[in-house]
């Protein structure tokens, strides 16, 4: 059974990834990749990963998705044929991936054949949610307070440089009446 | 794994400059006009509250939040040059700002945002942590290289550093996790025992390496990764290049050093084959490429891609033998050069043409004639850069290649030795063109160095820097001895 579902939802993402780069049309490639995404949450699932599974779809799926989206219907790139001749750079990254992906997968010493690193909790029977929180509030503390630093710069960064009023014109605040403009 | 609360006052100095950063950002929409100083006084006066801070904590390692944070000397000794390096770029900024009409208080909250991912990077014992940091860092300098926003070079520059720091990043992370999968831990104590009791057959460990070695190759600038550098540090404003090519160059160094002397220490014999290379790449294209410039600021550039490589000539001698004094003349190098290339960005930053910034060679023109001081100044930073005696170039320079002669490889310190020679070219042509020639303009707009004191501060203490450690270099090799002490 669990093979059965591995095997469609693996045979999905493979299928919907290709469309993602084949497809002409920026709203139908983007439409695959949250198909895609939407089986990578599937995929976690049968790993018991219920929150990771969660995450995939509230942050890939309903948020960086809804973005392109919003980008593709902005920018009106709609049946732009300029991506979609650029072997050269497909064969430039395509070539390393799969040689890596072969010296990981296989050989000996390949991830295959590799003990699991140790896990911190039973992934069957404990509530992963709970577990991730606790781990994260208590061990990884210093990292995550790290990470929301990170991210108050990425905002204030994008505020300030997305600013109208930068520079000398911040000089004449002090004259400006308000609502001139 | 609960934290203790005494952590907390042990990343006392890094809650500080994070308390400060949020006030300043908190303050700059409060303060108008002349009051904005303010800003530049509170971040100086945490910058020197933290300096006394982290100068007590030069003691034993303390493992901290659950072993992710370290205390030690060697995260002391990078933080306290930080300090000293932030201190300098904020009083270069407070005058260069002025004279590029660039008012904001942010700027400051986001140099010490940066100082905090810097501080957090070297004192991090851990991957994924000294990961966040570097991001952190970036991400400041990303927005601080795209200040200058009415000026399209600036822009390109915020926006070539953010596409290759973040492609960049990817790489680190990708060798992160793989390393990751084959050690079974991000902690680079847990990584060495790993590594020890593995066996170094793997492939996952050697792809990891070279997967790190090329993330890190990309924040220290080192060729071939060095490609987005001199559009960067050229397109930038000049405080934020100063503050790149010092500041985040010797965070990544230190990051770098403590990953792979202390993590990847048992896989010696693979990493110092690929810096090896690396490091003769990067001394050949920084100080030939250099010759050829015409613009200071790129000119600079590609000499702190040749310093990096000057640097790393000390790395691989610490790989090719235990016990190599090369850590700490990688530490005691990128303190000295700390000095001489802010110092030279310093002048370069206040040296105007009009109303913009005289960055070309040719500004430099007959500039002793005009300020005999300022040439005189940049004639010693230039005589540092290019290790000629008695100047902290030289000494720095001494350790380093000393060390490799030590480590059985003579020739390579050699081979830096001719490089340097090379390098003396280009270092030395602007300081004939500052004396041997007339100046040419004379009218209104001709370049013109504008003094203030915190310039004067800046400068002072650059230049005394350069010349005390350059003839009693002893402190600071002692102090970066004792650094290195903990990586053994």
């Amino acid at each position: 059974m669990a093979h059965l579902f591995f095997g469609y939802f693996a045979g999905m993402i493979t299928i919907t990834s290709i469309l993602v780069v084949a497809l002409r049309n920026p709203v139908y490639s983007a439409l695959s990749l949250l198909i895609m995404f939407f089986h990578v949450a599937g995929l976690f699932i049968t790993l018991h990963a219920e929150f990771l599974a969660a995450v995939q779809v509230i942050v890939y799926a309903g948020a960086i998705l809804v973005l392109y989206l919003f980008v593709v219907m902005l920018l009106n790139v709609n049946r732009d044929d300029r991506y979609h001749s650029q072997w050269r750079v497909v064969a430039f990254v395509c070539v390393p991936l799969s040689i890596e992906f072969l010296v990981l997968l296989s050989g000996t010493m390949g991830a295959a054949n590799r003990q699991p690193a140790s896990l911190p909790v039973e992934p069957h029977t404990a509530d992963n949610t709970l577990a991730i929180g606790r781990t994260l509030f208590s061990t990884y503390l210093f990292p995550f307070e790290v990470a929301s630093l990170i991210l108050l710069v990425a905002m204030i960064g994008a505020i300030f440089l997305a600013k109208r009023d930068i520079g000398e014109n911040e000089a004449k605040d002090v004259t400006r009446v308000p609502g001139a403009q | 794994m609960t934290f203790a609360v005494g952590d907390l006052f042990l990343i006392l100095p890094e809650l500080l400059v994070i308390t400060a950063a949020c006030v300043v950002l908190v303050l700059d929409p409060v303060l108008r006009g002349p009051r904005k100083d303010v800003l530049v006084w509170f971040s100086l006066g945490t910058l020197a509250i933290c300096m006394g801070v982290t100068a007590s904590q030069v003691s034993g390692p303390t493992a901290i939040f659950s072993g992710l944070v370290i205390i030690d000397a060697y995260g002391a000794f990078w933080k306290l040059l930080l300090y000293f390096v932030t201190g300098l770029t904020i009083l270069l900024s407070y005058s260069y700002l002025k004279e590029e009409r660039l008012y904001f208080g942010e700027y400051y909250g986001f140099v010490l945002l940066a100082l905090a991912g810097m501080m957090v990077m070297v004192s991090a014992d851990d991957l994924l942590t000294i990961y966040l940091g570097t991001e952190l860092m970036s991400l400041s300098l990303y927005v601080l290289a795209g200040l200058k926003r009415a000026e399209p070079r600036s822009l390109e520059a915020s926006a070539k550093y953010f596409v290759l720091g973040a492609f960049s990043s990817g790489i680190l992370l990708y060798g992160i996790s793989l390393l990751y999968g084959a050690t079974g831990s991000t902690r680079l104590p847990e990584i060495a025992t790993a590594i020890a009791s593995q066996g170094l057959s793997d492939p996952l460990l050697l792809l990891s390496t070279i997967l790190l070695a090329v993330g890190f190759g990309f924040k220290l600038a080192v060729v071939p990764f060095h490609m987005w550098t001199p559009d960067v540090y050229q397109g930038a404003p000049t405080s934020v290049t100063a503050f790149m090519a010092v500041a985040s160059k010797a965070a990544s160094f230190g990051a770098f050093l403590r990953v792979f002397i202390e993590g990847l220490g048992g896989l010696k014999a693979n990493w110092s084959a690929i810096f090896l290379l690396l490091c003769i790449a990067t001394l050949l294209i920084g100080n030939i490429v250099a010759l050829v410039q015409t613009n200071v600021k790129r000119m600079l550039a590609y000499s702190s891609i040749a310093h990096a490589g000057y640097a790393l000539i000390g790395v691989v001698a610490a790989g090719r033998m235990e016990g190599s004094s090369g850590i700490a003349s990688v530490l005691l190098y990128l303190a000295l050069y700390t000095f001489m290339t802010f110092g030279a960005f310093a002048i370069v930053a206040m040296l105007r043409k009009g109303d913009i910034e005289g960055e070309e060679i040719e500004d430099f023109t007959g500039l002793s004639k005009r300020h005999p001081l300022a040439a005189l100044l940049m004639l010693i930073f230039m005589v540092s850069l290019a290790g000629i005696p008695p100047t902290a170039g030289f000494v720095g320079k001494l350790y380093i290649f000393k060390s490799a002669v030590e480590a059985g490889m003579t020739w390579l310190a050699a081979l830096g030795l001719i490089f340097a020679a090379i390098s003396a070219y280009f270092y030395l042509r602007l300081v004939m063109v500052m004396y041997m020639r007339e100046p040419i303009d004379h009218s209104d707009t001709a370049p013109h160095l504008v003094m203030s004191p915190t310039l004067s501060i800046v400068l002072a203490c650059t230049v005394a820097g350069v010349v005390i450690f350059g003839v009693y270099p002893n402190p600071l090799v002692s102090f970066a001895m004792q650094a290195v002490l903990i990586l053994k």
